[in-house]
């Protein structure tokens, strides 16, 4: 054979292990929720020997004490906060990005410096402050409350994103409808929002995704389990005596494979997405 | 729903799961279709466990609580500080209920609450492998050659305080005479309190007991035979196969002393929130659950039910598990509602761990562990004189006037309030929601949290809690709780998980490089799979993964012949897992940031160096590492700050075992803010916020001045 051939086949060795120690724990989650009881077993191989959907069904059909159907709900709740997020989160951050990409003002750098500050403050001791904040402006135990506070905190990392983009677009289409009389809302919004499409539908998935996944806030700022969104509901699961690993296990397949099917149907744009233009002021 | 909505609604509060939630749910049920003729309706809200206490606390003094909430009696004495609860005014009957029960619920004349049911610990024994109950610990440990004899959770103090108990110590003097909670002095560093540790190591040794067993494993050795018996409470009855044989007694007598091995008791009871909206009728619904609901209780949630009447019931006589827990009863001590008990847990449960390790001669460990609670119960620092501080604060502000002022003009000047019509929306909410609550919280740094009703008491301490902070004046700089310990080991962390996804994620982006390779979509497909997984389900899984008896990571190292690893018993081993995790979690993102940032390298480039003769490595070093290097800059840089602020992976998988020496600044804060036993200290806990920030500040800075230098 020759060197190249042994080349390819050593990339090929290289990837497949890489993606075994990917997978391997995912492999793990499914055995764990297809096997009928709740208990860890000791065992290296991830395959399933047992096929039960006992879990899955315990998990869809847990109903409240009132009897209305409960982590159905709540996989509704997540599904309604993140869209609502995505859709808020972007309108603000598109007009703000595109803002710091074209337009020159006092109080560029400070602004785009306070987005940068905004990633580094430690959420821990916001959280008192916050829920007394949200309470006082009756949003507590309420999914709006959550989407805002959500919304809010995808902002940054999508201006950063949507920021980079619209500085790797020509100026020239959108200064053409300037020359020809239109004003700069107009070229944002006929020229370079139908450009910045891929970017957005990026940016888009990231907000989705940050919110469907949060828990921390989502446990402090909900009381209502019915209210609850689907990540606060698996970890009830993970108890102080006993774990239901099953159960967890059913859960997390349930609340995962939706975000997965979004995230890997949207792989290819996420490449050009990412590096268009980086988070440099 | 109309009928619903003129329903006077009680809302109960519990963290019960599995079979005591149906349980639960079943028996307001029953009540509900006796009280909606009436008008009212009982509504059961299962609260997470971890979360129930801040919950409770942050919920209740703002009206957002319960009417009603059951959880065990050991955390009355803070729900009183804080004001969380109020008396009842009914006055239970005490021999309507089991032994100890109700006065486990009453202080100062009132009623705090209606037992429900208790727990304690006691002993399960296999009747194939011991005929009849051991009386004392030499009778069982005579009855069992070969294999253990015995197993519990040996590192969780509330286990060891059965031995604890039988050598004749108390973890804290018993409240007899109603005295002020501020006499009451714990010491752990007392004769007994060593005998009972070194007795254990030494069962230990004779292999008569394994020394580090989790409550898992001890479970799992006592099921599959190799333990004859097992210290256990009645939460473990659901998880035993019915074909099992085995039966419950109470715990044997230490044959050292004599003296019976005594469990804490825990008085699960149903408490009337402060600030319930139906007092009456929620009184009226606790009465009865704690009498005629019991039998739902006991049948269904298999519940130690504290109505004596309920265990009359046939189904509930005949049940000799029931009646071994029953029989210990009597000899319990009551876990004290003290709020001083809350600083206890865990001094006492790091000392007991090193000392079983050997780390430590068990004297050493609880003088240590003394020293740690005497420092959580110290006075609160003198209030301090805020007017030098304002005086500081205008000056600053003045400064930052005239800065501003004589500030040389920017190139970017004036451009109208247009920019900020498209900026406003996000500006707002990021003011009102993220800068907002920060500064009040950072701003709390400067006082000390006094806990008591309404949430509490704010002193101003001045920069107290920094001194205490940045000084290390509260331990050792190499204790695992310092601040410099923590912060080491942030570094070490982002360092080294940063290290580990550049080079990571480069080598399989440069790996993925070829465009006509075969399978490429497939390979990038699953490679991100970690990505779009939720980061919390992923720490979840690992944790799983390194357990130690029955993780996936143990048997793999089985499989090529290595011995088992307790990851989370040190902390190199603990400090990988979460290293393992976390790269797992983040080596995604740079591989397709770098497979972005290498389509964008011109083709010429690389045909250029090709033709100039070029190897492919020197064409790796001299020609692609070089352009990727400022592509991926923002990125590294953005990902540092994530990963110095990673508070999932450490919170859940190691959870700062052990000893707390694995924990991240971002997650120690969160300790010292939210942890049982920790004091509320949200102060110090705001103070490490703020410090936290400012380093990262610094460092932002500090990478900008080079990136910028090097362009």
């Amino acid at each position: 054979m020759k060197r190249a051939d042994w080349s390819r086949i050593a990339i090929h060795v290289a990837l497949v292990v890489a993606v075994f120690v990917t997978l391997y724990p995912v492999l793990w989650v499914v055995k764990l929720a297809l096997s009928p009881d709740q208990g860890l077993k000791l065992s290296a191989s991830p395959w399933p020997t047992e096929l039960s959907f006992s879990n899955f069904s315990d998990v869809l059909t847990s109903r409240t004490s009132d009897g209305r159907l409960l982590f159905v709900r709540q996989l509704f709740n997540s599904l309604v906060v993140s869209g609502a997020v995505t859709v808020v989160g972007i309108t603000f951050s598109v007009s703000a990005a595109y803002a710091l990409s074209r337009l020159r003002f006092g109080g560029r750098q400070a602004t785009l410096r306070a987005f940068m500050v905004s990633q580094m403050l430690p959420g821990v001791v916001s959280s008192i402050p916050l829920y007394v904040l949200l309470d006082k402006l009756h949003l507590l135990d309420r999914l709006s409350g959550l989407i805002l506070v959500y919304a809010t905190g995808a902002v940054p990392f999508c201006v950063f994103m949507l920021k980079g983009f619209f500085d790797s677009l020509p100026k020239e289409l959108e200064e053409a409808v300037l020359l020809d009389g239109g004003t700069r809302l107009q070229a944002f919004l006929y020229v370079a929002l139908p450009l910045a499409r891929p970017a957005i539908a990026v940016t888009a998935l990231f907000s989705f995704l940050s919110a469907w996944n949060e828990f921390i806030l989502a446990a402090t700022l909900m009381n209502d389990p019915t209210s609850f969104t689907a990540p606060v509901q698996l970890q009830r699961y993970v108890g102080d005596f006993s774990t239901e690993w099953g159960r967890f296990a059913a859960g997390a397949i349930l609340v995962s494979l939706p975000v997965m099917a979004l995230f890997l149907s949207l792989e290819k744009h996420l490449t050009g997405g990412l590096t268009q233009g980086g988070v440099k002021g | 729903m109309h009928l619903a909505a003129a329903l006077l609604q009680v809302v109960l509060w519990h963290a019960y799961r599995a079979g005591e939630e149906q349980a639960i749910n079943q028996a307001v049920a029953e009540y509900n279709a006796l009280a909606r003729p009436r008008g009212v309706e009982v509504r059961a809200v299962p609260v997470p466990f971890d979360a129930y206490n801040q919950k409770r606390a942050s919920a209740i003094p703002h009206g957002n609580g319960p009417d009603l909430f059951i959880a065990s009696h050991d955390g009355l004495g803070e729900w009183r500080r804080d004001g969380l609860v109020a008396p009842m005014r009914l006055s239970p009957k005490a021999p309507d209920f089991m032994y100890g029960l109700v006065a486990a619920l009453s202080d100062d004349g009132k009623t705090w609450g209606l037992p429900l049911a208790w727990k304690s610990l006691a002993l399960y024994y296999r009747t194939d492998q011991l005929s009849t109950p051991p009386r004392t610990t030499d009778e069982l440990f005579a009855a069992v050659q070969g294999h253990y004899a015995l197993a519990y959770e040996t590192g969780s103090f509330y286990y060891h305080a059965i031995w604890l108990h039988a050598f004749g110590g108390l973890a804290i003097e018993a409240r007899i005479d109603g005295s002020s909670s501020s006499t009451i002095r714990p010491r752990l560093a007392t004769r007994e309190g060593e005998r009972a540790i070194a007795w254990v190591r030494a069962q230990a040794e004779r292999g008569r007991l394994p020394g580090d067993a989790s409550s898992t494993t001890a479970t799992q050795l006592f099921r599959d035979g190799q333990a004859a018996s097992l210290v256990s409470g009645p939460w473990l009855l659901g998880e035993l196969p019915a074909s099992l044989p085995y039966a419950v007694a109470p715990l044997p007598i230490l044959s050292e002393t004599g003296q019976a091995a005594r469990p804490y008791l825990t008085v699960e009871g149903i408490f009337l929130s402060a600030r319930a909206q139906h007092a009456e009728e929620a009184e009226r619904f606790a009465t009865w659950l704690a009498g005629p609901g019991a039998i739902t209780r006991a049948v269904a949630g298999r519940q130690l039910v504290a109505w004596r009447a309920a265990w009359e019931d046939p189904r509930l006589r005949g049940d000799t598990v029931l009646a071994g827990f029953r029989a210990q009863l009597e000899s319990t001590i009551s876990l004290p509602t003290d709020p001083v008990m809350g600083a206890i847990w865990e001094p006492a449960q790091e000392a007991l761990r090193k000392a079983l390790r050997g780390d430590l001669s068990p004297h050493d460990a609880l003088v240590g562990a003394d020293r740690r609670i005497t420092l959580a119960l110290a006075p609160p620092p003198p209030a301090a004189d805020p007017r030098p501080y304002l005086g500081v604060l205008a000056l600053v502000v003045v400064l930052l006037g005239v800065w501003l002022a004589r500030r040389k003009p920017s190139e970017e000047r004036g451009g109208g309030l247009a920019p900020w019509g498209y900026l406003s929306p996000a500006m707002i909410c990021l003011v009102t929601l993220v800068f907002v609550p920060f500064a009040l919280g950072a701003a709390m740094s400067l006082f000390h949290h006094v806990p008591g009703p309404n949430g509490g008491r704010f002193v101003f301490v001045g920069l107290d809690n920094f001194t205490r902070l940045l000084g290390s004046t509260e331990q050792p700089i190499w204790d695992p709780l310092s601040f410099y310990f923590t912060l080491l080991v942030t570094i070490l962390w982002t360092a080294v998980n940063i290290a580990l996804h550049v080079t990571i994620g480069v080598g399989l982006a440069l790996l993925l490089r070829n465009p006509l390779l075969r399978l490429r979509g497939m390979y990038r497909v699953l490679l991100i799979v970690p990505w779009a997984m939720p980061s919390y389900i992923t720490a979840l899984v690992w944790k799983g993964m390194f357990h130690r008896q029955l993780g996936a990571i143990n048997a793999l190292l089985g499989l090529l012949g290595i011995a088992p690893v307790a990851w989370f018993a040190h902390f190199w081993t603990s400090f990988a897992a979460n290293v393992a995790t976390n790269v797992w979690l983040g080596f995604p993102f740079m591989m397709v940031v770098t497979l972005g940032a290498l389509a964008r390298i011109p083709s010429e480039v690389e045909e250029a160096a090709i033709l100039d003769g070029a190897t492919s490595w020197q064409r790796l070093r001299h020609v692609i590492l070089p352009l990727l290097r400022p592509a991926l800059m923002p990125s590294v840089v953005l990902g540092a700050v994530w990963t110095f602020n990673m508070f999932n992976v450490v919170f859940l998988v190691s959870g700062g075992e052990p000893d707390g020496g694995t924990e991240l600044l971002i997650s120690q804060a969160y300790r010292w803010a939210f942890s049982p036993g920790r004091g509320q200290r949200y102060g110090y806990a705001a103070a490490y916020a703020v410090v936290i920030f400012l380093l990262l500040w610094a460092q932002s800075r500090l990478s900008r001045r080079l990136t910028e230098t090097e362009a």
